[in-house]
């Protein structure tokens, strides 16, 4: 098992590199610069702007000082500090020594900020998001896909799945100006736009307070954001629990006498289940990373803006970074499915 | 509903019985999906949607880019009956079905034209799709061994991409790659065709090159069981060429559930060419596009409804009626695979 995580870390690793590369050569080839502007700079501003950013470098010198940055850990004696060029994203403190790690550069669109300052403000509010769409999706998923899946054929089954099929049909863009309209504009009931946490956040992500006046501004964007993740959930559990209910344990639970609410939740659901937990990991990293256009419906300070504006701004660190951090977030959510596998199903193996 | 038609088709009159000839998967799979009735009624719409944009100029009472700008905003009152708020400040006029939009353009039209872009994507999106994740995840799986191996670790490595990211990222580099150049060179005409296309060239490679990996995958895996089979092993016991079992004896029969797989993510293209342009990436204006509507309409939410919700509604339905006929197709295909995504 730690012979197999290791050699997944590994080639998880390589998958990011490669990414990263791909990235970085694919965002210098699109023309124009960061210091671009409509009413030209003076050269030697932009010949200066580039030196100070060590833009001037071969394209291989700036990737591999990219990826030293980013990726190797420092041990110093300087404490963190405000300035631009060395903001780490992982500062520990070991006796007189720093460690320090990620220093994903400084962002050229917002002159003052960092990428991890983005990081810090901004992806809290994304996590959050995506969290709580997750829930709306488990909340109205699961029992849909029981209630069909229990009465297979009855109009439940068939009311159950026309919801989902609503669900994947009505896209953020389309469900968020509607509840907007319905919720906000005329019956005043949530705010139609904003978020209700600011940093700094508990633990990285959590607000720090999580009352009605968190809850108001996020009720919307999460249920909008995960009604097509509930489908798939109901689908999944449905169908899962179809073919579980057939197997021959059951016939044999029953047999035995057991009552059929123990068969059910005891070996049924427990059973069924599998799959839709195991999907789990993949749909948050798809919610968290998929947040932006939920983000723009409700002009939530995710990290949506960023990426979007950093493109046609040509912020090459921000562009990087985030593409980075959610393909490692992706790569880590479908590692985890796989070694989770391992410990549910003992037939599949490894070696 | 299942049930009864299984008795249906189970039981025979002598009639029938006498004439009975034996039916191909398909004719019997097509028969299935005629007595869904939700998967008819999707059908059904989408053929009306694709008349609706293949007629356009036919059916829309303006250009869809002629403004009015004396028009703005005006709209018909029965919308006025429908959104109270609009009462007060919004002045009524009959000369727009929908209404008129910020710039008095008329929505109607708009919506009609709309459809053409929407509806382009479903058709160009799963070809794409198909025929590159076909293609390379036939070879994949055929040869097996090490070129297996090297293309299933790209497909890894597009995989770990977030999409919507890595669409914009590429758009915009063949946006400004190709926009400077001289004339002669391939990638001029392109850039020329996708600016006569109104920049939908642009999005359906974009879409194209980010949507093959999953078909890959499912082709590979397909290939993968079918080249096990007895009848792969006799051809090749013949002498038969690899291209000729690929295209002859593996192709035919692993095309089926790919096609029905391409049909069930037919609304992730829609939703995705949305989604671009809702954020100002997609078409070019004046071209109207359903999302690039919605999010016009999106910032005079409070003050004009109509704006946002018609074309909505019109998104809405398109993606319902390929979701139904997507269904349908799977439980016609695969009867056991019902419910499952």
């Amino acid at each position: 098992m730690a012979r197999y995580i290791t050699r997944r870390l590994i080639y998880m690793i390589a998958v990011v590199l490669t990414v990263s590369a791909i990235t970085f050569g694919l965002m210098h080839t699109i023309p124009g610069g960061p210091f671009t502007r409509e009413k030209a700079l003076p050269a030697t501003v932009i010949q200066n702007l580039e030196k100070y950013y060590h833009l001037d470098d071969p394209l291989p010198v700036q990737y591999v000082r990219y990826l030293y940055d980013v990726m190797v850990p420092r041990l110093t004696t300087q404490a963190p500090s405000n300035s631009l060029q060395d903001d780490f994203l992982i500062n520990v403190k070991m006796g007189s020594l720093w460690l320090r790690w990620m220093n994903f550069g400084p962002s050229y669109a917002a002159r003052s900020r960092t990428v991890n300052e983005i990081f810090r403000d901004q992806l809290p509010i994304s996590i959050q998001l995506g969290l709580m769409a997750l829930c709306v999706a488990l909340l109205i998923g699961l029992p849909l896909g029981i209630l069909a899946a229990l009465k297979q054929n009855s109009i439940l089954d068939y009311l159950g799945m026309s919801v989902a099929i609503f669900g994947v049909s009505v896209p953020v863009i389309v469900l968020g100006p509607i509840l907007i309209w319905i919720f906000a504009v005329t019956l005043r009931w949530l705010p139609a736009s904003g978020w209700g946490a600011k940093p700094p956040y508990v633990y990285f992500f959590l607000p720090r307070q999580m009352s009605w006046d968190f809850f108001k501004y996020a009720i919307m964007p999460a249920f909008a954001l995960g009604l097509g993740s509930s489908a798939i959930i109901a689908r999944l559990t449905r169908a899962s629990l179809l073919q579980v209910i057939r197997e021959d344990y059951i016939r044999t639970a029953r047999a035995k006498g057991v009552r059929e609410q123990v068969i059910l939740l005891r070996h049924a659901l427990k059973n069924s289940l599998v799959p839709v937990v195991t999907i789990l990991g993949p749909m948050f990293a798809a919610l968290v990373t998929g947040t932006f256009v939920t983000e723009q419906t409700f002009g939530i300070p995710g990290m949506g803006r960023y990426f979007v504006t950093s493109i046609t701004n040509r912020d090459y660190p921000v562009i990087m970074g985030t593409i980075l951090l959610y393909a490692v977030v992706l790569v880590l959510a479908n590692l985890l499915v796989d070694i989770f596998y391992g410990f549910l199903d003992p037939r599949i193996s490894y070696e | 509903m299942a049930a009864t038609t299984l008795s249906k088709t189970g039981v025979l009159s002598l009639a029938e019985k006498k004439n009975h000839k034996g039916e191909s998967l398909t004719a019997d799979a097509f028969k299935r999906l005629l007595r869904n009735r939700a998967a008819v009624m999707g059908g059904v719409i989408i053929l009306v949607l694709y008349l609706m944009a293949a007629f356009a100029p036919l059916i829309a009472p303006y250009p869809y880019d002629q403004q009015t700008l004396t028009d703005q905003n005006k709209s018909p009152g029965w919308v006025l009956a429908i959104f109270p708020v609009m009462k007060g400040y919004v002045k009524e006029t009959s000369l727009y079905p929908l209404g008129a939009d910020y710039v008095g353009r008329d929505l109607f039209s708009r919506i009609v034209y709309g459809a053409r872009i929407s509806l382009t994507v479903a058709l160009i999106g799963p070809l794409i799709s198909l025929i590159i994740g076909v293609v390379y995840g036939s070879i994949s799986g055929y040869f097996g061994g090490w070129v297996d191996n090297l293309m299933m670790r790209i497909v890894d490595v597009l995989y770990a991409f977030p999409t919507l990211l890595f669409v914009i990222l590429l758009l915009t580099f063949f946006r400004f790659s190709f926009a400077k150049l001289e004339p002669g060179t391939l990638a001029y005409s392109l850039a020329q065709m996708d600016a006569r296309m109104g920049g939908m060239l642009f999005i359906f490679i974009g879409i194209g090159l980010t949507a093959w990996e999953t078909m890959a995958r499912l082709a590979r895996g397909q290939v993968l069981s079918v080249r096990q089979k007895e009848f792969v092993e006799a051809a090749q016991t013949i002498g038969a060429s690899p291209a000729r079992i690929m295209f002859r004896h593996i192709l035919p029969n692993i095309l089926g559930p790919l096609v029905v797989a391409e049909t069930l993510a037919i609304p992730s293209y829609i939703t995705l060419e949305a989604f671009l342009s809702f954020i100002g990436l997609g078409v070019n204006p004046p071209t109207p596009s359903w999302g690039s509507m919605i999010a016009d309409g999106a910032t005079v939410l409070r003050t004009y409804p109509n704006q946002v919700i018609f074309p909505a509604l019109a998104l809405a339905i398109t993606m319902f009626a390929f979701n139904f006929l997507g269904d349908g197709l799977r439980d016609a295909f695969d009867p056991r695979q019902r419910g499952v995504n």
